[in-house]
């Protein structure tokens, strides 16, 4: 049991050679193989771009959906079979760009569900534009006078709609990358990880050197249940910090707020609903004078 | 149906068939009378059709309700206003179009500032004299009822079910308000200002009373629905709340999506995980959820879809009713690939059909789209039965083996569909073309045999599968007309009224894909008629697709209002020699 349950052998992975992507694919697989998953029973959804293709390169179930609209399905299958592991694995046009709107109300969902981002703050699979998360003055052959928008923070977004884990890693340090993701994914709740990628075709700024220099570890001493905190290192840019950023207290999932689960831990698929109880409710309609439930008749 | 007011003065006499109309702002408490009454007169064992039009606002405008009470099943509505009721000053011109020198106008000539003749009942000073106004809506509701001779301790009934839950202080009043308009309604119709004399059927008073929303919503559940995400949009939403009413009982997942491109992912998401999941919108939040019905066709993950249609384009009149989406609901999402395109036309068709979308989309791994309309949705009908102990729900999911693949290429384009965590295998599914395991491939032979699976060979068999439409009326006709799901009940009443033998309604519930053999059918006629509530004739296009059969003259609404039965009798009277 380990990361060797996940390898797909001899593939063609359509990454260029030296992206981030692979760091964090190997990461991934290491993290699933030393938590004993199983890919039978692990489902990675992801949407387009370079880091939505990861889930063809690791053993597992996936779906590999549409532009920016990873968090919707990969919701739907933990509230219809809470016995799976979902994963997301996508960039950072996908999520924050397309996907931005999914990304506000999948945290106040709080599915248990880990995210992990590719953060490469560039769109590498249109060929080199802007992202939301590229820096103010990053030149484009779009953004040919450099980036005028305020770049995206991830991290305090998430903190203020109270995220319950936000973390960031750099695929840089796979060790590190590795041990994130072990945290996320075991997890109850929405978890985030955003993962500093290089994208060494179309970002020469934000390069493997750049990440070290603009990044640190927090140390133990660092409490990320204190929220206020939280947000200062959040807000940190000169040197971003790496690791679990914030911790929510502990909270309802989604799933387990939604009640189909309070009286069978079966998944949808292994029900059926109750002939009688359909037929009663049928019954109703007929209205008999004590009846008092009749739905509204003026919308 | 025939007129059968006989006008004398303002004195009528009604046999067999009599209108209602209530009429006045928002939050004046229409809902509360309808309420009280038609459940009332169907306990009492008459059919009853209730419908309304309302304005986009919450409080103030004029809205108004139609009740028609009847001797035998009726479900169009009807232009003719044999009682009205109007609540405000804003009712008489908001219906001055149909209220004739037939109409008894009854209410509280005050409030109604009426500047035409009326039979004054001050229902608010009635109120007052029991304690509040507030009663006087109970006060009417007692009226019009007093004129069917209603027993009054089934009114009482009435009233302690609908206000039960206020306290035993709010029932007893209420119940006194009751009996105070029964007392005047009788004495109207000792006086013989209004006489009705329809004969009631007991068995009609055991018999279902719901709307559209509320028969599609049962079909949903008993069709195995255990998943619903939408957003917000009249008039669809009714559904929505339906079902999540319904989800403590069944155990259905119930997600209000940020939007309607969220709630088709999702329901995506849901199927490919094992689940049956529907979503609901009406043609706005439709054109937001097109990338997931192309979705759908990649990945052959099913979905059912339910619009609600209301005019168009853009916001159009958010509470008013049209056909007008069927073509985009035919043609939405880019690429090839197959749907199939229900629409009800009846409250029975419209369980028996929404419960019939998941097993179709179940076995074929397509879109199904359920269109139906804010007139059909909003409008309720007594029916015997829905019988869907008689439904079977079709499962189509597999176990998966250790070398399980999601796209198999198998003789009729289906390949078994496995779901993640049910056997050894992995199911894989992509949004770009892939090959038979679900992995990214640019290959032409790949793509050349997934789209022939995927289209041409599941099209076959999705065909020959379609529901045929159904003759109702002569079958030795020469006129055929032709309409498609919710004009179903004006169209039949209207053949009806028109009394010929040699004129026939073609009903479709299917209205995509269509057999090429419905030409046969067609061309039976000498002349074919096109009804429908849009302004283009989008089925007539669809159908000349299919068969290269045009009609013969059209007849196309699409003013926000439904057909009523007597304009199609009269178009049908010149059109038919």
């Amino acid at each position: 049991m380990g990361k060797e349950d996940f390898d797909m052998g001899a593939i063609d992975i359509a990454w260029c050679p030296g992206c981030g992507d692979f760091a964090i694919l190997n990461a991934l697989k290491e993290a699933l193989g030393e938590l004993g998953k199983k890919p039978e029973n692990t489902v990675i959804i992801s949407g387009i771009g370079q880091a939505a293709k990861t889930p063809h390169y690791l053993k597992c179930n996936f779906f590999n959906g549409l532009h920016g609209r990873t968090l919707s399905p990969a919701m739907a299958v933990k509230a219809s079979n809470p016995e799976l592991d979902v994963v997301i694995t996508t960039g950072d046009g996908d999520m924050y760009g397309e996907g931005g709107n999914h990304f506000l109300h999948a945290i106040r969902r709080n599915t248990n569900i880990t995210v992990l981002i590719c953060n490469n703050m560039v769109y590498g699979l249109t060929k080199g534009q802007a992202s939301p998360t590229s820096e103010k003055g990053f030149k484009t052959p779009i953004q040919y006078k450099g980036v005028i928008l305020e770049p995206f923070n991830p991290m305090s977004v998430a903190i203020a709609l109270d995220a319950s884990f936000v973390a960031r890693a750099n695929c840089g340090d796979l060790q590190q990358t590795k041990e994130i993701i072990k945290k996320a994914i075991q997890h109850k709740g929405f978890a985030l990880v955003d993962i500093f990628q290089p994208c060494v075709v179309y970002n020469k700024v934000n390069t493997y050197p750049w990440f070290k220099q603009h990044t640190y570890n927090l140390d133990e001493r660092y409490d990320p249940s204190d929220k206020k905190e939280a947000f200062m290192k959040a807000l940190e840019m000169d040197k971003m910090p790496l690791g679990i950023i914030y911790l929510s207290r502990e909270k309802k999932t989604f799933e387990e707020n939604i009640g189909v689960y309070d009286r069978s831990n079966d998944p949808l698929f292994k029900r059926k609903h109750d002939i009688k109880k359909i037929m009663k409710m049928i019954d109703n309609k007929r209205l008999h004078a004590a009846q008092s439930e009749m739905g509204s008749l003026i919308g | 149906m025939a007129q059968n007011a006989a006008g004398n003065g303002n004195k009528k006499v009604f046999t067999d068939d009599v209108s209602l109309v209530i009429s006045g702002a928002a939050g004046k408490g229409i809902l509360t009378i309808i309420n009280v009454l038609t459940k009332t007169l169907k306990q009492s064992g008459f059919h009853v059709f209730a419908t309304n039009e309302y304005m986009s606002r919450i409080r103030g405008g004029t809205n108004s309700a139609e009740i028609r009470v009847s001797s035998k099943r009726v479900s169009a509505f009807i232009n003719r206003i044999d009682i009205l009721v109007p609540l405000d000053k804003g009712a008489i011109p908001h219906l001055k179009e149909r209220i004739t020198k037939d109409t008894v106008i009854l209410g509280d000539k005050g409030q109604a500032a009426a500047d035409i003749p009326m039979t004054d009942i001050p229902f608010g000073n009635i109120a007052l004299d029991l304690g509040k106004s507030v009663f006087e809506n109970v006060v009417a509701a007692g009226t019009l009822l007093g004129l069917f001779g209603i027993k009054p301790e089934l009114l009482d009934e009435v009233l302690k079910g609908q206000f039960g839950s206020k306290g035993e202080e709010i029932v007893k009043k209420n119940i006194e308000a009751g009996r105070a308009g029964l007392e005047k309604g009788q004495a109207l119709a000792k006086a013989g200002t209004v006489r009705i004399e329809l004969i009631p059927d007991k068995n009609v008073a055991n018999e279902l009373f719901l709307n559209g929303t509320e028969a599609l919503g049962i079909g949903a559940i008993s069709g195995g629905c255990d998943f619903i995400s939408s957003y917000p949009m009249s008039p669809a939403t009714g559904v929505l709340t339906f079902i999540a009413q319904q989800s403590k009982e069944f155990d259905i997942v119930i997600d209000q999506a940020e939007d309607e491109i969220a709630a088709i992912n999702a329901g995506l998401g849901a199927w490919y995980a094992g689940a049956r999941a529907m979503v609901t919108t009406s043609g706005g939040g439709f054109a937001l959820m097109t990338e997931g019905v192309s979705l759908s066709g990649m990945i052959e993950t099913p979905i059912v879809i339910h619009i609600g249609q209301r005019p168009g384009p853009a916001t159009g009149l958010p509470t008013r009713t049209e056909q007008g989406d069927l073509s985009f609901a035919v043609y939405s999402g880019h690429g090839d690939f197959p749907r199939i395109v229900l629409a009800p036309g009846t409250i029975k068709d419209a369980t028996v059909l929404t419960h019939k979308a998941f097993n179709l989309a179940d076995r074929f791994q397509i879109p199904v789209f359920i269109l139906s309309d804010q007139f059909f949705l909003d409008s309720y009908t007594t029916c015997p039965d829905l019988e869907v102990e008689k439904l079977p729900v079709e499962r189509f999911i597999t176990k998966t083996a250790k070398d399980y693949k999601r796209y198999k290429l198998t003789s009729d384009g289906i390949s078994p569909r496995g779901i993640p965590g049910y056997g050894e295998g992995l199911v894989c599914v992509d949004s770009d073309e892939h090959d038979e395991t679900g992995h990214i491939t640019e290959s032409e032979a790949v793509r050349n045999a997934m789209m022939d699976k995927r289209l041409v060979k599941k099209a076959a068999a999705i065909l020959k599968e379609a529901i045929p439409p159904q003759i109702i009326g002569s079958k030795d006709y020469s006129t055929i007309i032709v309409g498609w799901g919710s004009t179903h009940s004006a169209i039949a009443e209207a053949i009806e009224n028109l009394g010929r033998k040699d004129v026939a309604f073609l009903y479709f519930t299917q209205v995509f894909p269509l057999q090429a053999g419905v030409a046969d059918t067609i061309k039976k006629a000498k002349n074919m008629i096109l009804v429908e509530n849009n302004a283009s004739g989008q089925f007539g296009k669809i159908l000349q697709l299919a068969t290269g059969m045009v009609p013969h003259h059209k007849i196309l609404k699409s003013s926000g209002a439904p057909f009523t039965v007597e304009e199609l009798v009269e178009d049908f009277r010149r059109l038919i020699k």
